[in-house]
């Protein structure tokens, strides 16, 4: 490789000076990877403001007031953890398919049938309303995620079958699985008519904060939910997957050279259903737990795009699952606080901004870029 | 009643938007970048024409603007994905983010807006409008609508993009495998560091060729919004139509005729699902999708579960035909570096 390998030729024709670009040949340490995320992030929120203020906005009082939303009291900060719960789940169903370079983007259908089939058990019913919690939590979880498995099996075997491209199957499957959800909530489970079904028993909700307010006061209201812990637990498991076990290896080994991956006979096919799957149920837990922590029914707009923010979650987090719980938590406060912001598509900008800065980031812990002095040649 | 011939001919018309999406999207893929942003790139198109025409009352200039931001946009993803070697994958959802964003902030309260100057229907009266060739347009128009079968489908009371998506297929099948431009273009997508050597510039082609394929996204975007379904619906205005156009650029294997039939395909079967849940009667039985309307949203799932099909017809073609995919496609091209 040669040293100005990726200058582009019009910087070098034009300018007084040169930029040269090296590859760095030692990896990146975790410090730059770090510092360039967060310069990113820096950046994005400035090109955000400038665009907030383009369009009429007050860039430096939007930011104010999703901190404040988001962080300035008690109340804040459980809805902006509650609202990071369902991200922090699809953010780890996305970074544990793209460790393997499996572009899941179907985390959105996933989710939805997750929460279709939790709510089958309360709805069909498969467990009577009266039974304990205990049962009912545990069958819930494990129905939303089977049906996500189920969700991301498709586009899995798809793709180890016929080497379809799962970028676009997932896709399509995500407009699929809401049509199907609403099919369920507008003719089969509709309270009255309404396009949501019946309120579930309290026996299959999450435990929540505000549950304990008869002993602590200050817990009167709050909406955190017991997803959260399960949130939690998971990025614990993906984390140990991914670094500590044996299939974590056979993944790692896949995403970052599928060649070696396979003269090594690790089953790269079955690996990619499994992970597929996997991803899938992640964010089938991500549905159960909006719906039984939060919605406490099934209804059309239980995601305001929670699969899709994954994607950007993951990509932020580099792909550390431990890491995906910090970056979650600040996407759930500029969700809460972003219901309120005018225009409604600033939260959507900005994250679309974000992701840009992140990519063109990357290139800097790939690369050295020195500015030198243009020399006669 | 269900009418196959109104089906067809809606079909060919909403099928124009992503004709021109998957033919932009065949361009760039045919010089080795594959852009996954058609969906924003068509929002901010029918976003950017529908604003314009509505404040300077020109469709034209809408569907210019509309080209020009979409163009502008495809510009970030080259140069996230040549100049800095991005994987192509995360920077097309990257753009597509942005894009939606973007014509989601920029086009707040558009739809609360009235009735916009339309792009308009071609008709004998319209092109007698037209200076010195006029008259012979019209008569060309009147003898090709008359034609049985293909007059009232293709020609008759049609807009005047669809009209351009029948001059543009034969065009850019002609330019991409009988021009020396189309030659350039399909060395750097194959092998690119042939190219390279004879003096093409890998780099700058990408570039130019990612950016037509931004200009057709905005021109699909522009021709939902001025043409097919007017209005601005914000996300639900494309509907996930992009990813479908990237979608049928691997059934269609890089051809744009092939891209042609698929598209109008496309076209007719959202025009058959409107229409399959009007009548009482189909083929002389009980229409259950009259009698249960909620078995609707079967019928819309109907181009995503196709999408996912053709998708597998068209990837077991390409393998057993070992045909189809530019041999370049979604590598970075570094010159001096081993590889494609």
């Amino acid at each position: 490789m040669s040293k100005t390998t990726a200058t582009p030729d019009i910087i070098q024709r034009r300018l007084p000076i040169t930029l040269q670009v090296e590859p760095r040949l030692k990896g990146t340490s975790p410090g730059l990877s770090i510092i360039t995320s967060l310069a990113a992030v820096l950046v994005a929120l400035i090109l955000g403001g400038i665009l907030i203020a383009l369009v009429g906005g007050d860039p430096f009082a939007t930011y104010a007031h999703i901190a404040n939303v988001a962080f300035g009291s008690l109340g804040g900060i459980t809805d902006t953890l509650t609202k990071a719960t369902p991200l922090i789940l699809v953010g780890l169903a996305c970074a544990l398919a793209f460790r393997m370079k499996l572009w899941n983007i179907g985390a959105e259908g996933q989710f939805y049938i997750g929460a279709w089939a939790a709510s089958a058990v309360v709805l069909i019913p498969l467990l009577p309303a009266t039974a304990s919690p205990f049962l009912f939590i545990p069958a819930m979880m494990i129905a939303g995620m089977l049906g996500g498995a189920a969700w991301g099996f498709i586009p899995g075997f798809l793709k180890a079958r016929f080497k379809v491209n799962e970028v676009i199957t997932t896709l399509m499957l995500n407009y699929i699985a809401v049509a199907w959800n609403n099919f369920w909530i507008f003719a089969v489970w509709t309270e009255g008519g309404f396009q949501m079904s019946p309120m579930f028993p309290r026996t299959s909700w999450l435990p929540r904060l505000s549950d304990l307010a008869a002993q602590i006061k200050d817990f009167r209201g709050l909406t955190l939910h017991g997803g959260f812990i399960i949130a939690l637990l998971a990025a614990v498991v993906v984390w140990f997957i991914l670094n500590r076990s044996k299939w974590g290896y056979e993944i790692r080994l896949i995403g970052d050279n599928p060649k070696a991956a396979e003269y090594a006979g690790i089953p790269i096919r079955r690996n990619i259903v499994l992970v597929m799957m996997a991803s899938g149920a992640l964010a089938g837990l991500a549905g159960m737990s909006e719906i039984s922590g939060v919605v406490h029914r099934l209804q059309g707009a239980i995601s305001p795009g929670y699969g899709f923010t994954g994607i950007i979650i993951a990509w932020l987090a580099k792909l550390n699952p431990y890491a995906v719980i910090i970056v979650s938590i600040l996407f759930g406060a500029l969700l809460l606080a972003g219901r309120e912001i005018q225009p409604s598509g600033i939260p959507k900008m900005i994250q679309g901004i974000v992701l840009v800065c992140l990519i063109a980031s990357d290139f800097f812990t790939r690369y050295r870029v020195r500015i030198a002095r243009r020399t006669e040649a | 009643m269900l009418d196959l011939i109104t089906i067809l001919q809606a079909g060919v018309a909403s099928g124009t938007v992503l004709l021109f999406a998957t033919i932009g999207e065949i361009f760039a893929e045919r010089s080795g970048v594959m852009n996954l942003g058609v969906e924003g790139m068509m929002l901010i198109g029918a976003m950017s024409a529908f604003s314009v025409t509505i404040s300077t009352g020109d469709p034209l200039l809408g569907v210019l603007v509309a080209m020009l931001a979409a163009g502008l946009l495809s510009q970030i993803h080259a140069f996230l994905t040549i100049t800095l070697q991005s994987d192509q994958v995360v920077s097309g959802l990257a753009l597509t983010f942005l894009g939606t964003g973007i014509s989601l902030v920029l086009g707040e309260g558009l739809s609360k807006a009235g009735t916009v100057a339309l792009l308009p229907i071609v008709s004998p009266a319209w092109l007698s409008g037209i200076p010195l060739l006029g008259g012979g347009l019209a008569l060309l128009q009147q003898l090709l609508s008359a034609i049985p079968l293909l007059g009232p489908i293709l020609f008759t009371n049609q807009n005047v993009l669809v009209y351009g998506g029948y001059l543009f297929v034969p065009i850019a099948w002609y330019l991409i495998n009988r021009t020396r431009p189309g030659l350039h273009l399909r060395a750097v997508g194959d092998y690119p560091a042939a190219a390279d050597s004879l003096g093409v510039s890998v780099t700058r082609l990408r570039y130019f060729y990612v950016f037509v394929g931004g200009l057709l996204a905005g021109l699909a975007g522009a021709t939902i919004s001025l043409a097919i379904s007017p209005g601005w619906f914000s996300e639900l205005t494309t509907g996930g139509q992009g990813w479908i156009a990237v979608g049928l650029v691997i059934f269609a294997q890089w051809n744009p005729v092939r891209a042609m039939f698929g598209a109008y395909a496309f076209g007719a079967l959202r025009r058959l699902i409107l229409d399959i849940q009007g009548p009482t009667l189909l083929f002389g039985m009980a229409n259950p999708f009259y009698y249960n309307p909620y078995w609707g949203f079967f019928l819309q799932m109907l181009p995503y579960a196709f999408t996912v099909i053709v998708l597998v017809i068209g990837s077991r073609d390409a393998v057993r035909k070992r045909l189809g995919a530019p041999a370049a496609l979604g590598v970075p091209y570094v010159r001096g570096e081993r590889g494609l």
